[in-house]
């Protein structure tokens, strides 16, 4: 009896889970596979094939786009690693008391604001009427106004910004487990500031690093609104191509196809960035 | 079973109850400003229907209704070139039994070239709403440059220019360059030959330009702070600036502006057609289609209600579009299907260019 109630009950706790999990995501992405695969050959009638999937490897624009946004990506991933670490061992273990609240709540407060109202903050600060370019001018740095926004650096800029929340937690949260007496230890051991973060730190915050910058990858690599807004002319990103396909071509079964592929390029990416640097997933997650 | 039965009763109830509330309900989709709060004000109070309104554009229209096979909204207004193409397509729209709609309030020439466009096997699915053109967004400094789209890659301009990279910019550039894409629709080798000549040159023009702009705030904006002098643009957003300053103003390019009209259409399985015929007539009345025209910025096909019109829009209306201009206009036939998928490559091209 007493079974039975327990079995129930964890069936009735899983029931919102596993209905999310079938219904808005397990669900769509079949859907997506299936009409990646449909060719349209006239207005009432479909036949199956890979027309799609050749089409991105045909067309060099596809798979250039691709490997631009999975390097820029990539780019952003170190950079936000590079800033987010040392915000994140000064919250850890530096600040104290009330001023680790208010640190970790100014990391969090821009993300109140949604990322179209972030995008446009630093489209103000950056574009060329804006106030770098006021500053610059005023400063005598340069005669006339200069234009900081629509290229590669802006929108990597722009990215780091509104992924740098997503690296600082996980960030926090390992480097909180570290005990203060091993960083100590290392030192005494006649160890320099390189070796001990080499040695010490880096192998401890691991599991951090490798799923803050997981997390910081996906999240980049399928952002839309601020290649979009701040990339200007050239810049071309992938999730901008599956939304043209779908929205404005109305070209669902090449879009599908596009999808699909990020998903299995990107997964791939994650995959062999885990067995380049000799993590598994079990480790990050555990 | 008993508890069950009554709850499924219930739920049944429920269900009639909520349908029958949305009886008196008129879900529009719609552009922005097609259907200001005092128009729907205006309406809910005459009728007692509730107005919902869904800001959309072509694409996203044709998106949604594809999606639900025409459900969800009782009446859409997507371009009149936009229409048959989809409907054989997608089967997306129903048509409309003129009977219902007083043609009286209608512009009678626009009336019939919307019925020629957007007629089907003896159906007619759309009767023109609102139209406007696409031209040239021209601030003085680069006035004497810019009188054509092809002049927005002249070196007086560079870096000062933004276009949005879709298919109007593409046919624009067509007109520019001495060819005529619309009496190549139907002819995908002879089209495919045109956009091929545009695509080289958009490429080529690449280094003038600021940014594709994608929304017309952002154009605004950038046109604003003088960030960008000449622009490709729709006619509403020139007026719109040239009352903010007057040095801005929309151009009718020499190669002619292009027309558009919005239409009403019916969704497949709109379920308050009675509502939908009621705002069409509401809508239509002279005094109402000026209000449109004042918040959108473009003109009806209303008759007559010009005269309500804000005198500042007339005078800037009037100021871009003479005669020979208003003539010279060349307004975009239905599209035929397949055609959408060569200019989509050749934008995907232009975009992956450096």
């Amino acid at each position: 009896m007493n079974r039975t109630a327990g079995k129930l009950s964890l069936l009735l706790l899983l029931t919102p889970f596993v209905l999310w999990i079938v219904l808005l995501v397990l669900l769509p992405h079949v859907q997506m596979l299936r009409v990646s695969f449909q060719v349209r050959e006239s207005w009432d009638s479909l036949s199956w094939g890979v027309t799609q999937y050749s089409n991105f490897f045909a067309e060099s624009y596809y798979w250039r786009t691709f490997i631009r946004t999975g390097v820029m990506s990539m780019l952003t991933t170190a950079l936000t690693l590079l800033i987010g670490f040392p915000i994140a061992w000064y919250i850890a273990k530096l600040a104290r008391g009330r001023a680790r609240g208010v640190l970790f709540l100014a990391c969090l407060i821009p993300f109140w604001a949604s990322e179209l109202v972030r995008t446009y903050g630093w489209m103000i600060l950056l574009r060329e009427s804006g106030l770098f370019s006021g500053w610059l001018q005023a400063l005598g740095w340069v005669d006339g106004p200069v234009e900081l926004l629509y290229n590669d650096a802006a929108v990597i800029v722009g990215l780091v910004y509104n992924a740098l929340l997503f690296m600082v937690v996980p960030l926090v949260t390992t480097l909180d487990g570290l005990d203060d007496n091993l960083v100590e230890a290392g030192y005494d051991l006649g160890g320099n500031h390189w070796n001990v973060l080499r040695e010490v730190v880096i192998p401890w915050a691991m599991p951090g690093i490798v799923s803050g910058c997981i997390v910081v990858f996906m999240l980049t690599l399928g952002s839309y609104l601020t290649p979009t807004l701040m990339g200007g002319k050239d810049s071309a990103w992938f999730t901008q191509q599956i939304f043209t396909q779908f929205i404005t071509r109305f070209n669902w079964e090449q879009g599908a196809a596009l999808g699909v592929l990020l998903l299995v390029l990107s997964s791939l990416l994650v995959w062999l960035g885990l067995r380049l640097t000799g993590q598994n997933l079990r480790k990050v997650l555990g | 079973m008993n508890t069950l039965h009554r709850l499924g009763l219930g739920l049944l109830a429920t269900t009639w109850v909520i349908s029958s509330v949305q009886a008196d309900e008129l879900r529009l989709l719609t552009w922005g400003g097609y259907a200001p709060d005092a128009v729907v004000a205006q309406f809910e109070e005459e009728t007692g229907i509730d107005v919902q309104v869904t800001l959309s554009n072509n694409e996203d229209m044709i998106s949604k209704l594809r999606a639900t096979g025409g459900a969800g909204f009782d009446l859409a207004q997507p371009s009149q070139d936009r229409i048959i193409g989809v409907q054989r397509q997608f089967n997306i729209y129903q048509p409309l039994d003129m009977s219902r709609i007083e043609s009286d309030l209608f512009q009678a020439s626009m009336l019939s070239a919307t019925r020629e466009s957007t007629s089907l096997n003896g159906n007619q699915y759309g009767v023109p709403a609102v139209w406007g053109t696409s031209g040239l967004i021209v601030a003085d400094a680069a006035a004497n440059t810019v009188t054509d789209y092809t002049d927005l890659c002249a070196d007086a301009v560079a870096g000062r220019v933004s276009y949005r990279l879709k298919r109007p910019t593409l046919i624009g550039f067509a007109y520019a360059m001495g060819e005529d894409p619309f009496a190549a629709y139907n002819d995908e080798g002879e089209y495919r030959a045109i956009l091929e000549k545009v695509e080289a040159e958009l490429i080529d023009c690449k280094p003038n330009v600021k940014t594709y702009w994608s929304g017309g705030d952002q154009l605004l904006a950038l046109l604003r702070t003088g960030e960008v002098t000449a622009a490709m643009a729709w006619d509403a957003g020139g007026w719109t600036l040239n009352a903010e300053d007057a040095s801005i103003n929309f151009v009718a390019p020499e190669s002619g502006a292009l027309g558009w009209i919005d239409t009403f259409a019916l969704p497949r399985r709109a379920e308050n057609l009675d509502a939908a015929y009621q705002w069409i007539n509401f809508v239509m009345r002279p005094e109402i289609a000026a209000q449109i025209t004042n918040q959108s910025g473009n003109f009806t096909a209303s008759v007559g209600a010009d005269a309500f019109v804000r005198a500042e829009l007339r005078d800037a209306y009037r100021a871009s579009f003479d005669q020979d201009a208003l003539d010279n206009i060349n307004w975009y036939p239905p599209v035929p299907p397949g055609l959408e998928a060569i200019e989509g490559q050749v934008l995907d091209r232009i975009q992956a260019a450096n």
